[in-house]
């Protein structure tokens, strides 16, 4: 916030849900959920749980069930079975209680672009049953954080993408939910906007605003969340920080590049003594790139190198590296994240 | 409230707001009344909508009138005008409910109807606000339609009474018929579906009727079905209230419809709310 903002607001701009009321409860607790939609098997079996005020990242390829998730806990959709509590709260028996306690931060913008930004704002607040007195003047406080007050009168139609995306955020935490869901915040967001975004949750999160973000990008999940649930065909396939989860996919990794494309497949054979058990490497064919999980090993490139130009494998460069989420979610699935379910699987690294 | 007021007791006055969620039939009316000022402030600030839903109406009046009005005429009534322009209000303001349909489908497919889903309020004024205030809307575009009437000779012969009880039928078919049209939005999903599955049976309905012509004129087995018609069944009621001539049970037919129609379609709509999943 600016320093301005902090000189009106000496105490205020606090999403904070204050101590006393979460207590050292968990904010979130959803166990087993499942869900089917005919054929699709959306949740196998989802459980979780989120501390208050951190933030969890669900991570999850396309048709993963990251926004089955989030509707079932913002009780817009009902689990075949499974429980989901929020701070206590059953969801699924007790929804208009649940409701009074979060904010929804939908896939798609949900803002009326006939009234002004403003008018949504007290709109909410009035679904919320908010004095009015209260509502207004919170509307005016969120304007202001979300850098909104130049068009708080202007009808939203005349908005652009980021600043519709700012206004739903605003517009869900307009009676300070104790959990903020936000599904997919920056998805079709160009860069600029989408690293306003990152910035505008960065504060939330500041602030101690207790979320749950879905998201298909990696970057973002290790950017904003404190721990991160990897979910792919409705199946929790891992959780922890991001820190646990590198450790997880076997420390640093070595990246070979070769001059042409035909001895790709002789890499992994060739640097097998090196590899770690189970792991898999990948192979982008297009960067002539084969990237493995390796032991950590003293001097470890000229031993590759030596290993390579011994069984004849033209190298062109080799690096050793950390592992990023990427190099974690290939390994958990076998497959590149962000890609669709039936595209092409060549892309391993970024 | 001063500034100073509300920043001292921030935390307490912003718990209290979510965590008490009052509740009672007060607090219904005021979600209805704020759900359907959303629509009706919307609705002021883009006049031009309301202008061209009242348009294509005044065409029909003037067309109906000037083009069949001296070929046409209806026993019992001295100008084509007493018989044709109660045909067209009622036709009108049916027409209108369609913008109900359209409106909540608009509102899921851009996913404010999860929002609103999603908050405390009472889930039913969601639409109930929306056919409250569409019912608005209908009542405005009919004064238009009503003057431009009396301006093409159209008389109130029944008296002021009659006039507005037959006014008063014809807005509760509109609200009835606005319910059918919110269960349609809430089952198609899409605006452009909503539009035509809103529209596509109200031509039949409207023209197999004895809103334009008097359904003696039909063949036979459209007669039938013309006269089974509710739509006809309002508009003789409204038409006879509005002459002056003798009702016999239209009305009473014609409010049972409205009532019966409005009781079904809330029921149905109400349970899909409730369970709509995108
Ligand atoms: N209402 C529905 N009817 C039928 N199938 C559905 C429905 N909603 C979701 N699905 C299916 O359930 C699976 C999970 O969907 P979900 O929307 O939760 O994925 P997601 O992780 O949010 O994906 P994305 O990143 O594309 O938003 C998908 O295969 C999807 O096609
Ligand atoms: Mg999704």
């Amino acid at each position: 916030m600016t320093a301005d903002h902090q000189r009106r607001y000496p105490l205020g701009a606090c999403d904070l849900a204050p101590i006393w009321r979460t207590g050292a409860t968990l904010m979130v607790v959803v166990k087993d959920l499942k869900k089917r939609f005919g054929e699709t098997e959306a949740l196998k079996g989802v459980s979780f749980e989120v501390e208050p005020g951190t933030v969890l990242g669900v991570l999850g390829p396309n048709g993963a069930g990251k926004t089955t998730t989030v509707r079932i806990l913002t009780t817009l959709l009902k689990p075949d079975s499974g429980t989901a509590e929020i701070e206590g709260i059953d969801v699924i028996a007790n929804p208009a209680q649940a409701r009074a306690r979060i904010g929804l931060t939908g896939q798609y913008a949900a803002v009326d672009e006939r009234l002004t930004g403003f008018e949504n704002l007290q709109l909410i607040g009035r679904f919320f049953h908010m004095r009015k007195s209260i509502a207004e003047q919170r509307a005016h406080e969120l304007l202001d954080q979300f850098r909104l007050d130049q068009a708080a009168d202007r009808v939203v139609k005349t908005y652009s993408g980021g600043m519709r995306r700012r206004l739903d955020i605003a517009m869900s935490l307009i009676a300070r939910p104790s959990v903020l869901f936000l599904d997919e915040p920056t998805t079709g967001l160009d860069p600029r906007s989408r690293q306003e975004m990152w910035e505008v949750i960065e504060n939330l999160v500041a602030k101690g605003t207790t979320t749950l973000l879905t998201t298909q990008y990696l970057e973002e999940a290790e950017r904003l969340a404190d721990r991160i649930v990897v979910i792919d065909h409705g199946t929790v396939i891992a959780e922890g920080t991001a820190g646990e989860l590198k450790a997880q996919s076997g420390g640093q990794r070595v990246e070979v590049t070769l001059s042409d494309a035909s001895q790709l497949d002789r890499v992994t054979p060739a640097l097998s003594e090196f590899q770690i058990d189970g792991t898999h490497e990948s192979i982008d064919v297009d960067a002539l790139t084969v990237t493995i999980p390796v032991t950590t090993t003293d001097r470890l490139v000229p031993a590759v190198v030596r290993r390579l130009d011994s069984v004849g494998i033209d190298v062109a460069d080799v690096v050793v590296r950390r592992p990023t989420l990427d190099d974690v979610f290939f390994e958990l699935t076998g497959k590149p994240a962000e890609a669709d379910e039936d595209s092409g699987d060549q892309r391993g690294e970024q | 409230m001063s500034a100073t007021g509300t920043l001292a007791g921030s935390g307490r006055e912003s718990e209290s707001a979510p965590y008490s969620v009052p509740r009672g039939p007060i607090w219904l009316l005021r979600d209805i009344w704020a759900e359907g000022t959303r629509h009706l402030r919307a609705t002021i600030r883009n006049p031009d909508l309301l202008v061209f839903a009242a348009l294509q109406p005044i065409m029909f009046v003037v067309l109906f009138v000037y083009v069949f009005g001296g070929a046409i005429q209806i026993p019992g009534y001295r100008t084509y005008q007493q018989f044709v322009v109660p045909g067209i209000f009622a036709q009108t303001v049916v027409f209108g409910s369609a913008f109900t349909g359209i409106g909540i489908a608009e509102d899921m497919q851009k996913g404010f109807i999860d929002r609103l889903r999603s908050l405390p309020m009472y889930q039913p004024a969601v639409l109930i606000g929306r056919t409250w205030s569409d019912l608005l809307r209908n009542a405005f575009t009919f004064v238009i339609m009503m003057v431009v009437g009396l301006i093409v000779g159209f008389r109130l012969e029944g008296g002021i009474i009659n006039s507005l009880l037959a006014t008063l039928l014809l807005l509760a078919f509109a609200f009835a018929f606005s319910w059918i049209q919110a269960w349609i939005g809430l089952s198609v999903k899409s605006v452009e579906a909503a539009n035509s599955a809103g529209f596509i049976w109200m031509f039949p309905m409207t023209f197999v009727s004895s809103a334009f012509v008097s359904t003696e004129s039909m063949p036979r087995w459209l007669a039938k079905a013309a006269e089974v018609n509710p739509f006809t069944i309002v508009t003789n009621a409204v038409r006879a209230l509005y002459n002056g001539h003798p009702v016999g049970n239209d009305v009473w037919w014609s409010i049972l419809w409205a009532l019966g129609l409005t009781a079904v379609f809330s029921a149905l709509s109400f349970r899909k709310f409730q369970n709509t999943s995108k």
